[in-house]
């Protein structure tokens, strides 16, 4: 009898977890077959499945992300299709040099952030090293519209297919300082991001469904704030609710734990731009 | 008497309970204020008119919401918690397939969306969906 | 706000004659409510898109009177019935005067 009561809470515990873990909807947006669920990456210790944000919403939120229309995103991305054409400074558009237009970008978020010329590089320094050397502009802010708009077109171009960014050779020293923030206690709370994305993702924070905190959707047209959310503003959204100072976007901490999270999607299908609450 | 914590909250909540009953026939006033002055003071009828919404929201910011009348001249959506109740009046035209739209919106908290249905002959009739709208444990 | 605001609007290529057909469309605005306080605690005014109309050849399909609770970057979703070939318009008007247009054709089978 002593026994019975916490065997019984244990398999109720089990039961639950796997019910509240995620739905097991499947996806597909206008015949393109996304992976919202797979093995998780040989590095990863603590988990054996990867799960897709997508899989942790409502179905109203689910359905908006099904359909390129439906999708806000998609008003931002035909925005970004323009500026793609807009001459700089020194009369140089993007399509000046990629004259066929951000296709050329295939694949190319797939693989970010990665070292390129000896630093660590996410698509908005890419982005902002181009508009200073090829089109004499000045630099976007990290999480403007017009910014985080080229970023979402940029990631559009690799949508269905796996993320896979490196974590070995020039990475490893920043993929190990990202490794290291992620499982760090920040803030007054003292919770680490795996506090919650990894060793509570399915259960509920307050009235949010936690998900695993995949960074493979983003940017991400957030309900909330009805516009384009960066990676790094999500960042500091998440470590700021710890009540602590944050880093800012675009600092070399934030790079790091970019391709630390990002790794921890590989497998998962790029999503840009997802929706989320 | 000794005022403890507990007979402070007590209180607290016995006064809190009186001061918010005021606020509720006033909320309730404006939605049909708002009705009224759509449908001009006419009797509503149930039936006709149907409401989709999600029965929870994820963020009150942007709320999916249909309706449908069919054979309606317009159809106007209220949300009776809302500081302004008010939400659209959609107006069908000769070329309107179906007295049916749909759009997002916002609402404020939990509480009732109300469609109110300008049926051909002149009469209203109206239907309402409860939609609970979670607060996020990460507002960023 | 008359920067940066962008109509989409979905509407089949072909359709036919008198068949019921679906149209989405979508603008980018803020919608800012008249609600909300800026910083120093001051009321940042209202300023939203407070019609939108869609018209098939001049002929009405839907009027649609906005209020503040119409969501940022403001959806709708209705069905038109298409008597011949023809152009659809879409018209948004903004609280200051601005009038966002939008224009698709299409032809019955």
């Amino acid at each position: 009898m002593g026994i019975r009561p916490i065997a019984l809470i244990i398999a109720g515990l089990a039961a639950a977890g796997t019910a509240w873990a995620q739905d097991s909807d499947e996806m597909n947006i206008e015949g393109l077959e996304i992976v919202t669920e797979t093995e998780a990456p040989e590095h990863l210790e603590n988990l054996r499945t990867i799960y897709s944000g997508w899989r942790f919403r409502t179905d109203e939120t689910q359905s908006l992300q099904l359909d390129d229309f439906e999708n806000p995103a998609f008003v931002f991305i035909d925005q970004a299709l323009d500026a793609f054409d807009e001459a700089g400074a020194n009369g140089n558009a993007c399509s000046t040099c990629h004259e066929n237009g951000p296709e050329e970008f295939a694949g190319f978020t797939a693989a970010m952030p990665k070292v390129m010329d000896g630093k660590l590089t996410t698509t908005e320094d890419f982005l902002n090293g181009h508009r200073a050397e090829t089109q004499g502009e000045e630099p976007w802010k990290w999480s403007s519209q017009d910014m985080q708009q080229m970023v979402a077109l940029i990631g559009l171009q690799s949508r269905g297919m796996p993320v896979d960014v490196a974590i070995d050779g020039e990475a490893a020293p920043y993929w190990e300082l990202g490794k290291e923030m992620y499982y760090t206690r920040y803030g007054q709370l003292e919770l680490s991001c795996a506090n919650c994305h990894e060793d509570n993702y399915g259960m509920m924070i307050r009235a949010d469904h936690l998900s695993q905190g995949q960074t493979n959707g983003f940017p991400t047209y957030r309900l909330k704030q009805a516009k384009l959310i960066s990676r790094h503003n999500r960042f500091r959204g998440c470590i700021r609710d710890t009540r602590a100072e944050t880093f800012a976007e675009g600092s070399d901490e934030f790079r790091a734990l970019e391709l630390y999270v990002a790794s921890r999607a590989n497998g998962l299908s790029v999503e840009t731009p997802a929706v989320r609450q | 008497m000794e005022l403890t914590r507990r007979k402070m909250l007590a209180i607290g909540s016995g006064t809190l309970a009186i001061a918010a009953l005021p606020g509720l026939p006033a909320f309730a006033s404006a939605t049909d204020d708002a009705i009224a002055a759509f449908t001009g003071g006419a009797d509503l009828v149930e039936g006709g008119v149907t409401i989709n919404a999600p029965e929870i929201a994820e963020n009150g910011n942007t709320v999916p919401i249909d309706v449908s009348a069919p054979g309606a001249v317009s159809i106007a959506l209220f949300a009776a918690g809302n500081p302004v109740p008010n939400v659209a009046t959609f107006t069908f035209g000769p070329l309107a397939a179906s007295q049916s739209a749909a759009t997002r919106i916002r609402l404020a908290g939990t509480q009732d969306v109300i469609a109110v249905a300008q049926m051909a002959d002149g009469s209203f009739a109206k239907a309402s969906a409860n939609v609970k709208v979670t607060i996020g444990g990460c507002g960023g | 706000m008359a920067s940066g605001v962008k109509p989409r609007v979905k509407v089949p290529k072909t359709a036919a004659a008198g068949e019921a057909i679906t149209i989405k469309t979508l603008i980018s605005h803020t919608m800012e409510s008249g609600q909300r306080k800026d910083s120093d605690g001051n009321p940042i005014p209202r300023s939203i898109i407070n019609r939108f109309v869609a018209a098939f050849d001049g002929e009405t399909v839907i009027d649609v009177a906005l209020e503040p609770a119409i969501s940022t970057n403001p959806y709708f979703e209705f069905q038109a019935t298409v008597p011949a070939s023809g152009e659809f318009t879409f018209t948004w008007y903004d609280d200051d005067g601005d009038v966002y247009e939008a224009a698709q054709s299409i032809s019955v089978t």
